[in-house]
């Protein structure tokens, strides 16, 4: 019976996991390429929320099959996501980095706030988008929508591994990410390099977006707060700027914190935020980053 | 009586639009033609009694931030009062109601209720909001005057004077009734409680609920908390359904009541979930394909919308103001009838013969039954709503 609830918590663990995988390489991929820890990455996320909450309806109106909000969620999402790097961070581009996270603050507040204004701050519930059944293996259940995050988030780190290393305009952004100068003298044209970049990092949030109210089919202004610090954690741990490493620090997450909340409920959040504390005293790089010298 | 502040905050700016507007009309010169109306019996301080009129003062904060429960609490008042004075008023003499706004502000509560004095009212109905509550009580205490607040929670208030009694339960006391409603109504002997540790409400609600179920032999198998920011409540549940319990109390606001349901439904728990105030509202927040996970699930309420009484007095209200009511208005309803009630069996309005009668309060409100206790506190019934397949229907009134 005991090993029966440890094991329920380690699927729910995974399956929580997974959501954290997904937001956390978005984090990683923008980190990756313009060394910014985009904060408002979690907002990204609440908006790709509203754009899905607002098109589902639509499209069952419409006859057509409610997933079909995903790309209209990513479409949303990568907009507002160039126009933020276009408005907030390109001038900002020679700046210190302290100047472009406080910014990147500034823009998660402020993507909140314009929530809370167009959208209230009453919870909107999300219909479902996908109609799957659990799989069941013995008496252990796995609920559809957490093998289908699995799925997602292992084959966009695939896709995303294999664009970024083999493409030209993976290459392009290796280029920037090694030496911007450099690269523009290569003949690689930064800003679009950096737009792109920008546009695949919020589209995985619009995608995690989907995933995270598929499983919790709720939408507020502020649901991408925690959900994006503990991905930033999730990254951290698995070494931010790696993309595989992203996928083992969201699992690695999502089962600490179930793990945690069934021996002690109340400590999970506080066990969470001290393996940040920890990962950057013991390895700053993490799991799997490259510990690479800062340049000066 | 807590609602989401953050909610209300929204609805804020559209209220003091709205206000705005009518202050300069309707709402600024009903004092003005009171003050006008009082010169008959206002030459003594307590002499009301020899004038035509009985004056009740009114306190709530008809603007600032607190405004939406002022402005609901004084409206419920006002319909009470007009509906007791269409009925022949208190022995054929008519209540004259002055309400004054107090801004949501214990400073300008304490001048607003001395210049209801000066005016010569009788009681006092008020004040809305816990901290000028408190400010008032203390002066009301001094002088002896009659006071009764809707829905001020604190439990301080009433402890400050004798005269000083409340119409609304204190929230904790929603964890007593549950506990109760538990083991007498659904005949659960194994219970568990999993609530918001950010929260003093739904701390207050679980530790209430403990206490209680422990008074009527009930195991409490479980008592988790979990972050204010938390949507993943599967892994507490995991664990709280492997103790089997016949009930699970979630004590907290109507968006994570929501995940949880769905949460707990998902995980294999058919028992009863059970909750407070803060459920009000939960339907609304549940996808409308999956509204049968709130099945099974009870909460309690000041007053129930499936109630006859209540939805007689919702359906009023909603003519009467045109926006549509809520508990705050409610309450402030049933304690002009409570005040009325009490002047009437006084026989007078002298302040002793108020209180001794107050304290005796026996009536039927929309709210439920009231009587006090020796504070002041209510004794009431509670309605308790089930979800019924995306319905809310009255279930029971329990009594603790």
């Amino acid at each position: 019976m005991v090993l029966i609830v440890l094991i329920k918590q380690l699927v729910n663990g995974i399956q929580v996991g997974s959501i954290y995988a997904l937001v956390a390489l978005g984090y990683t991929m923008v980190y990756g390429i313009v060394k910014l820890i985009n904060f408002a990455h979690g907002d990204f996320i609440m908006v790709g929320g509203y754009a899905a909450v607002f098109t589902v309806p639509f499209l069952v109106t419409l006859g057509m099959p409610p997933w079909l909000c995903i790309p209209a969620a990513v479409l949303v999402c990568s907009c507002i996501g160039v126009l933020t790097e276009k408005i907030a961070y390109k001038p900002l581009r020679g700046a210190p980095s302290l100047s472009v996270l406080i910014t990147a603050i500034a823009v998660s507040l402020c993507l909140q706030n314009l929530a809370l204004i167009f959208f209230s701050s009453a919870p909107r519930p999300m219909s479902a988008v996908f109609d799957l059944k659990p799989v069941t293996i013995g008496s252990i259940q796995f609920s559809g929508i957490s093998i289908l995050t699995i799925l997602l988030s292992l084959s966009i780190m695939v896709a995303l591994q294999l664009f970024i290393k083999r493409t030209r305009m993976g290459k392009a952004m290796r280029a920037v990410s090694e030496d911007s100068e450099a690269a523009i003298l290569m003949g690689i044209n930064t800003n679009r390099t950096i737009s792109i970049t920008f546009a695949i990092g919020s589209g995985l949030a619009a995608m995690a977006a989907v995933m995270y109210c598929s499983a919790y089919p709720q939408v507020q202004p502020y649901m991408g707060s925690m959900l994006g610090l503990k991905a930033f954690i999730a990254a951290v741990l698995g070494g931010i700027g790696s993309i595989p490493g992203a996928m083992l620090g969201g699992i690695v997450i999502g089962l600490v914190e179930s793990l945690t909340r069934h021996f002690n409920s109340q400590l999970a959040d506080a066990v969470v935020f001290a393996i940040l504390i920890v990962v950057l005293l013991v390895k700053p790089a993490g799991i799997m980053g490259k510990n690479v010298g800062e340049k000066v | 009586m807590k609602m989401n502040m953050k909610r209300l905050t929204a609805c804020l700016l559209a209220a003091l639009m709205v206000l705005a507007m009518t202050a300069c009309g309707g709402n600024s010169n009903a004092p003005a033609s009171d003050a006008g109306n009082s010169t008959s019996g206002g030459d003594a301080g307590n002499g009301a009694a020899s004038g035509e009129t009985i004056k009740i003062g009114c306190l709530a904060p008809l603007t600032g931030e607190v405004s939406v429960y002022g402005i609901a609490t004084s409206q419920g008042i006002k319909m009470g009062v007009d509906e007791i004075n269409a009925a022949g008023g208190i022995d054929g003499r008519m209540i004259e109601l002055i309400t004054l706004d107090e801004k949501g502000d214990a400073t300008e509560a304490v001048n607003a209720y001395n210049s209801l004095v000066d005016q010569g009212v009788v009681a006092i109905i008020g004040d809305v909001t816990s901290k000028p509550c408190i400010a008032v009580a203390e002066l009301a205490a001094e002088d002896n005057m009659p006071m009764l607040t809707a829905t001020g929670t604190a439990a301080e208030i009433t402890t400050i004077g004798g005269n000083v009694f409340r119409t609304c339960f204190m929230d904790p006391f929603q964890g007593q009734i549950m506990a109760t409603f538990a083991a007498d109504n659904l005949g659960a002997k194994k219970v568990a409680v999993m609530y918001d540790i950010g929260s003093d409400y739904s701390q207050g609600l679980a530790d209430s609920f403990k206490a209680q179920a422990g008074a009527k032999n009930m195991e409490v198998t479980a008592f988790e908390g979990y972050g204010t920011a938390d949507t993943d409540f599967t892994s507490i549940l995991n664990k709280i359904i492997a103790t089997s319990p016949d009930a699970i109390f979630v004590p907290d606001y109507y968006g994570d009541v929501s995940l949880a349901l769905i949460q707990a439904r998902t995980a294999g728990y058919t028992g009863a979930m059970l909750g407070g105030d803060g459920w009000d509202g939960v339907l609304g927040a549940l996808p409308a394909d999956n509204l049968s996970v709130a099945n099974n699930g009870y909460f309690s309420n000041h007053y129930a919308t499936a109630d006859e009484a209540a939805a007689k007095f919702l359906a009023q209200y909603k003519t009467l103001f045109g926006d549509d009511g809520n508990a705050f208005a409610a309450l402030g309803y049933d304690s002009a009838y409570i005040m009325a009630d009490a002047i009437k069996r006084a026989g007078s309005t002298d302040a002793d013969a108020i209180v001794a009668a107050l304290a005796a309060t026996d009536l039927e409100c929309v709210t439920g039954h009231v009587t006090f206790d020796g504070n002041g506190d209510p004794i009431k019934s509670v309605a308790v709503t089930e979800f019924k397949d995306g319905e809310a229907v009255l279930n029971a009134k329990v009594s603790a």
